[in-house]
């Protein structure tokens, strides 16, 4: 738990704990803003936010290097930016312009950057799941267990360990002792529902115990807790190729995305969630311990605001895909006869004496 | 050339497929110690080893997820899965993941996977274990579906699907595992999206794939005696679907017959037949039939199955009503 008194924070690096407070302020200014951005109708579709997670979010990319894999939920903004993707991109594959992180095929839920190792936001509950397994196993296939060996990281919702594939993938994961990490970001609710209304086991890290799988239960509000067990999970991982269940509990602030008025939960709850917000507490705790003044705190907070209004100035002036690009990337290899018609066109040409026809629209790609 | 069995063809090519490329394994349920539900994988666990044939258990959805997963690395899984009535159990996989990927990570990640699944029906499966699913597959964009009738295509597909980039269905059949044919000796790999003419003809154009290319072929060659000659058209690819074959022939037979072993409505026969519409209308001298499976889920007593499958009688019958038609 968090040490108020501030001794387990003499032990960091300060300068470190400051990027986790810069982190943590970005993706909270980032959020709001995206939340704003959608009611002003720039962003479409679903949009869900990591706010009340952002010490969870920070603690977790903390622990990961920079050759590992990570596999998201649809709730993943703030992992990207942890992450260091850049949050002009972040902000342009929400506003579904080409210069997004995923040229504006994916959107909110589905953030990929190879580069940073983000292997995909996945909007299907539990579809990454089994992925991450197989990532893992592609690791496992091309190399053995080494301190600096790549390990998978698969975040998942609470609600998703009620899902076949999670059930699936642990049971794999653990039969063949592959290099991965599957965290379960438990913010007590899926959708509308708590925990206990939908899993028979509510300490949800236990449902590792039907494959043999190590788990822990942290304190996602603690940025220093979960970095810390993440990485144990991790080096476990790496060196042991033994697959950890982690869960890390947090509060989801909002509602389940951004159109969702969460009136499910009672005026005491929500004050409640309010005094427990991560971000202030993780910024009171630096301060009381001498890591942070409130100049540079303020100065942090500033300069996260206008990051993220420079992310949405650069998504702004980014140009959508065009249009002549709509089949691009649905196929890695060309193949023969593949169909590209928009809606309408023909499937085929009417044949040489129909008339001055255009030719055979099904010829080769 | 040699002669040998659509079983062996795609033995023998999944050994040269792991022998040529470290980034190819074998991953299903029972391909290892049991050496495979129909024996295709027979003889590959002793000589490529547990790492590279990955006997699994029973869970379609995880293990096919797992090989996609492998696949965004940049390993080449190919899966096997047991009959493609299982594959329903991984439908999520195969629709939301694999067919998706390239193109919601905008180009990013790639998924080069096989999935190679038997269907069909004739063998008393009865209705949960004689489907003919393909075309649920086939309806999706980002999968690549391939159906081999013959034994060269066996080998020359299933190389050809290893080889490529893309997620591919490899719909293999029970009733054609052990049909004979001549194999091109060395390397073969086929064109991906190419049909072929099985067998040339003037009069009508009868166009199928998996076994019922194969009964086509067979009830062509016979309508030869009473001087019908038939073009017989094997589809081979359902995904992309080589539409300007199919035209070109209608357009020089004036007619056309679909035989499909999958279900009559929105079946690939419905397909073929809006395609025929378009591209070969002021061709056609009488409507586009099909033959396709009874709507019924397919009963287990030997009688009820046979009525309810296409056979060389309906297909001949069909045939001939084309052709008095005009
Ligand atoms: C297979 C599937 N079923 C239902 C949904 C709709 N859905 C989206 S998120 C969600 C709740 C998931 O909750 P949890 O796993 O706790 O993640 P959280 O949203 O809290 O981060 C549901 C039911 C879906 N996307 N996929
Ligand atoms: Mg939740």
């Amino acid at each position: 738990m968090a040490d108020p008194a501030g001794e387990d924070l003499a032990r960091e690096d300060p300068a470190v704990l400051r990027e986790y407070y810069r982190q943590m302020a970005l993706i909270r200014a980032f959020e709001l803003r995206a939340a704003e951005m959608y009611t002003r109708a720039k962003i479409g579709g679903y949009c869900h936010l990591n706010l009340g997670e952002e010490a969870t979010v920070a603690g977790l990319t903390a622990a990961l290097h920079a050759e590992d894999f990570l596999f998201a939920t649809y709730r993943e903004h703030g992992y990207a930016l942890a992450r260091g993707a850049d949050p002009g991109r972040v902000m342009a594959e929400l506003f579904g312009r080409e210069a997004g992180l995923s040229r504006g095929r994916g959107g909110s839920m589905h953030l990929f950057d190879s580069q940073i190792r983000l292997m995909g936001g996945y909007g299907i509950v539990g579809g990454q799941v089994p992925l991450a397994t197989g990532a893992a196993f592609a690791l496992a296939y091309r190399g053995g267990p080494a301190p600096d060996a790549p390990a998978v990281m698969c975040l998942l919702g609470d609600a998703t360990t009620n899902i076949g594939a999670f059930h699936e993938s642990l049971n794999l994961a653990a039969l063949w002792r592959l290099p991965v990490v599957y965290v379960i970001v438990n913010n007590q609710l899926g959708m509308g529902t708590p925990v206990e209304a939908a899993a028979a086991e509510p300490e949800l890290w236990k449902r590792g115990c039907a494959y043999r799988m190590p788990g822990q239960r942290v304190d996602g509000n603690d940025v220093l807790a979960v970095r810390d067990a993440a990485r144990a999970a991790l080096d476990c991982a790496r060196m042991e190729r033994q697959p950890t269940l982690l869960e890390t509990v947090s509060y989801r602030l909002r509602g389940h995305s951004v159109v969702d008025p969460a009136r499910y939960r009672t005026a005491e709850e929500t004050e409640r969630l309010r005094r427990e917000d991560p971000l202030p507490a993780f910024r009171h705790r630096l301060i009381t311990a001498g890591v942070l003044d409130e100049e540079t705190a303020a100065e942090i907070d500033s300069e996260a605001d206008m990051a993220v209004a420079a992310a949405v100035d650069f998504a702004d002036a980014s140009p959508p895909p065009e249009g002549a690009a709509l089949f691009d990337h649905v196929y890695a290899t060309p193949a023969a006869s593949m169909y590209r018609g928009l809606p309408g066109d023909p499937v085929a040409a009417p044949g040489p004496a129909a008339g001055p026809g255009p030719g055979s629209v099904g010829g080769p790609a | 050339m040699t002669v040998i069995s659509y079983r062996q063809a795609l033995h023998d090519t999944l050994r040269a497929e792991l022998l040529r490329d470290e980034n190819v394994f074998l991953i299903g349920e029972e391909i290892g110690v049991f050496e495979g539900s129909y024996k295709i994988t027979a003889g590959l666990l002793a000589e490529f080893g547990p790492r590279r044939v990955r006997d699994t258990p029973i869970c379609e959805e995880g293990f096919t997820g797992v090989a996609i997963g492998a696949a965004m690395m940049g390993l080449r899984p190919v899966v096997e899965i047991m009959t493609i009535n299982f594959s329903l159990l991984a439908i999520d996989q195969i629709v939301n993941n694999a067919a998706k990927l390239r193109s919601l990570s905008g180009g990013q990640l790639s998924v080069p996977m096989v999935i190679r699944t038997p269907g069909g029906g004739g063998q008393q499966l009865s209705a949960t274990h004689s489907q003919n699913l393909e075309v649920f597959y086939a309806h999706v964009p980002g999968l690549k579906v391939l159906a081999p009738a013959t034994c060269a295509d066996a080998k020359g597909l299933l190389a050809a699907a290893i080889r490529d980039d893309d997620p591919v269905i490899v719909l293999e059949n029970l009733a054609l595992y052990n049909t004979k044919g001549e194999v091109p000796d060395g390397e073969h790999v086929a064109e991906i999206g190419r049909a072929a003419v099985l067998k040339p003809g003037r009069d009508i154009t009868v166009v199928g794939y998996s076994r019922a290319a194969v009964i086509a072929l067979d009830v062509a060659r016979r309508l030869e005696d009473d001087a019908i000659s038939a073009e017989v058209i094997d589809l081979r690819s359902l995904r992309p679907l080589d539409r300007e074959t199919v035209c070109a022939s209608v357009r020089k037979t004036s007619r056309a017959v679909v035989v499909e072993d999958d279900w009559l409505s929105y079946g690939t026969g419905a397909e073929i037949a809006a395609t025929i519409a378009e591209g070969a209308f002021d061709y056609l001298d009488a409507p586009v039939r099909r033959v396709a499976a009874a709507e019924v889920p397919l009963p287990y007593a030997k009688p009820l199955e046979l009525a309810a499958l296409p056979d060389a009688g309906a297909i001949t019958r069909v045939i001939r009503q084309t052709l008095e038609g005009n």
